[in-house]
């Protein structure tokens, strides 16, 4: 079990009920350590409501093109990505990327 | 007389001195007495800073929402040269952010109507127009003579071209975006050596999470602030406050609500495997100019024609079949977003959006709470704003829902108002 705090941004809490940051305590699979890629898991499972706004959030598997994933104000490319070990206190961000001028 | 002669070739030769001395200095003394109040902040560099200015040469992709804050402080500043790019003409539901424009520029090319304002505001710098829209073919041409570009454009389209020519060129790029009250800016291709578009996003997203302006809405100050931003980090870019050392490749989020914030995310850098700017690229001027990058096709369209020829019907069909007849045996469905919907909408209708309709997932019942004489042989007739959700919601209720008499309205409640009523508000 981990304790994080999630944030919606650029629009993305249209999916989640409009509420930007969520505090959750993800649990492990049997004892192991909680990644992002599990965080992305229980969030596609547990957080959103309506199995038809998973394509908002989810694509193949993987956050949708034209989302950021920043663990601790950095790109998780930098990090690791869904290898990234959580720790108590992280902050793991979800960004839609804007377009308009 | 001899001494009025005197005194004239005193004041001759004093003038002669003032003339010899300006002609050293690197501008003019009402240039000085212009920027002095930025060239005696230090980071500037002074007066070598402002002659940087004077000689940078600045391009800007869209004089919008972004452009239009962005462009009086490059002109303000000194930016020698600015070239604007914009084919679009001032309509009314720009002016709450476009704040170069003004009501009585409305139909006029937004680039000449920001380089009245900047050529009044500064006599000393040059301005040119492009009223044209940014495309393969014309993009390289216009991008070159120029040393930064600024994106204020508002497709994905647009974005990826803008970086790949810049890569091509070896521009650096000042990229942003804003919609709602949130804003995103970025530096790519920092000195043809950081991250491009295309290494933050190697995959578009898919067209129909990408909202527009238009679509989505947009506070003024939230998408001006963000463009001043981008003349911050403008002006730092030919101060050479960034350098090769220093820079760290950045995305900096803005919200306006519910309490204003600014984060800095630090981001990934130049990617060996990026298309445009990696180690074995495939997106070259070459490629670029013959039209061999498609970037439709890449980005792809939402396809809203989903309905037949017989599933549609004109606003004046509808005016006369429909809203003309006492009685009401049909139902009006409404299928735009309810905040849409209270600002203006026609009589005897029921609102509910297309992702409503689609939730449902056919369940009669749940229609039947918000509609309560909907039935399979019921005629149903929806609109939206243009005629796009319409056409999506009238397939959800036909091939969800069963109804077999459903259409919607062409062009939607907007062509409505331009060809029937024009009483009702539009927005």
């Amino acid at each position: 079990m981990v304790s994080v705090k999630v944030e919606f941004l650029g629009g993305l809490d249209v999916i989640f009920g409009k509420q930007r940051t969520h505090k959750l305590n993800v649990p492990s699979n049997s004892g192991e350590e909680v990644t992002v890629g599990t965080l992305i898991d229980y969030i596609v499972e547990k957080m959103i409501k309506n199995a038809g706004d998973k394509c908002v959030f989810i694509e193949n598997d993987s956050v949708r093109p034209g989302i950021l994933t920043l663990i601790n104000d950095t790109d998780w490319e930098l990090e690791g990505e869904k290898e990234y070990v959580l720790e108590d206190g992280d902050i793991v961000s979800f960004t839609s990327t804007l377009h308009g001028g | 007389m001899d001494t009025e002669i005197a005194a004239l070739k005193a004041e001759n030769e004093s003038l002669k001195q003032q003339l010899r001395e300006q002609g050293q200095l690197p501008m003019s003394l009402e240039e000085f007495k212009r920027y002095g109040r930025q060239m005696i902040v230090q980071e500037t560099g002074g007066v070598e800073g402002q002659i940087k200015l004077k000689n940078s040469r600045v391009l800007v992709i869209g004089a919008g929402g972004l452009g239009c804050p962005c462009l009086p402080y490059l002109a303000g500043a000194g930016v020698g040269q600015i070239g604007i790019v914009d084919n679009d003409v001032v309509e009314t539901s720009n002016l709450h952010r476009q704040v170069l424009h003004n009501s009585s520029k409305v139909g006029v090319l937004k680039c000449e109507s920001a380089k009245d304002v900047l050529v009044k505001l500064n006599p000393h710098i040059k301005v040119d127009t492009f009223p044209v829209r940014l495309d393969y073919s014309n993009a390289c041409r216009i991008f070159q003579g120029y040393d930064v570009v600024l994106d204020c454009t508002d497709t994905p389209l647009t974005r990826y071209l803008v970086s790949d020519v810049a890569v091509n060129l070896g521009l650096t790029v000042v990229s942003a975006s804003g919609l709602g009250f949130e804003g995103q800016l970025s530096i790519l291709n920092f000195k043809n050596v950081g991250p491009c578009y295309r290494c933050f996003f190697p995959v578009p997203p898919p067209p129909n999470s990408v909202s527009s302006c238009q679509e989505g809405g947009v506070i003024g100050p939230c998408i001006g602030l963000v463009g001043v931003m981008m003349a911050v980090e403008t002006l730092k870019i030919i101060l050479d406050s960034y350098t090769l050392d220093n820079f760290k490749p950045f995305l900096m989020q803005y919200s306006g609500f519910p309490a204003q914030s600014l984060r800095t995310f630090k981001m990934r850098g130049r990617q060996a495997t990026c298309l445009a700017c990696g180690e074995n690229p495939s997106i070259t001027r070459d490629s670029i100019e013959r039209g061999h990058i498609d970037y439709e096709l890449f980005c792809g369209k939402r396809d809203y024609n989903v309905c037949l020829p017989h599933e549609r019907m004109t606003v004046d069909e509808f005016q006369k079949s429909f809203l003309k007849t006492a009685e009401l045996n049909h139902i009006l469905l409404d299928v735009r977003p309810r905040h849409h919907y209270d600002i203006s909408h026609l009589p005897n209708t029921f609102n509910l959006t297309v992702k409503e309709l689609r939730d449902m997932d056919g369940d009669m019942s749940q229609l039947k709470r918000e509609i309560p004489t909907v039935g399979a042989q019921s005629e149903v007739l929806v609109l939206c704003r243009h005629g796009n959700d319409s056409q999506l919601a009238t397939r959800i209720l036909k091939d969800q829902f069963h109804l077999k008499n459903v259409r919607d309205v062409k062009g939607g409640l907007f062509k409505y108002i331009d060809e029937i009523n024009p009483a009702i508000p539009k927005y």
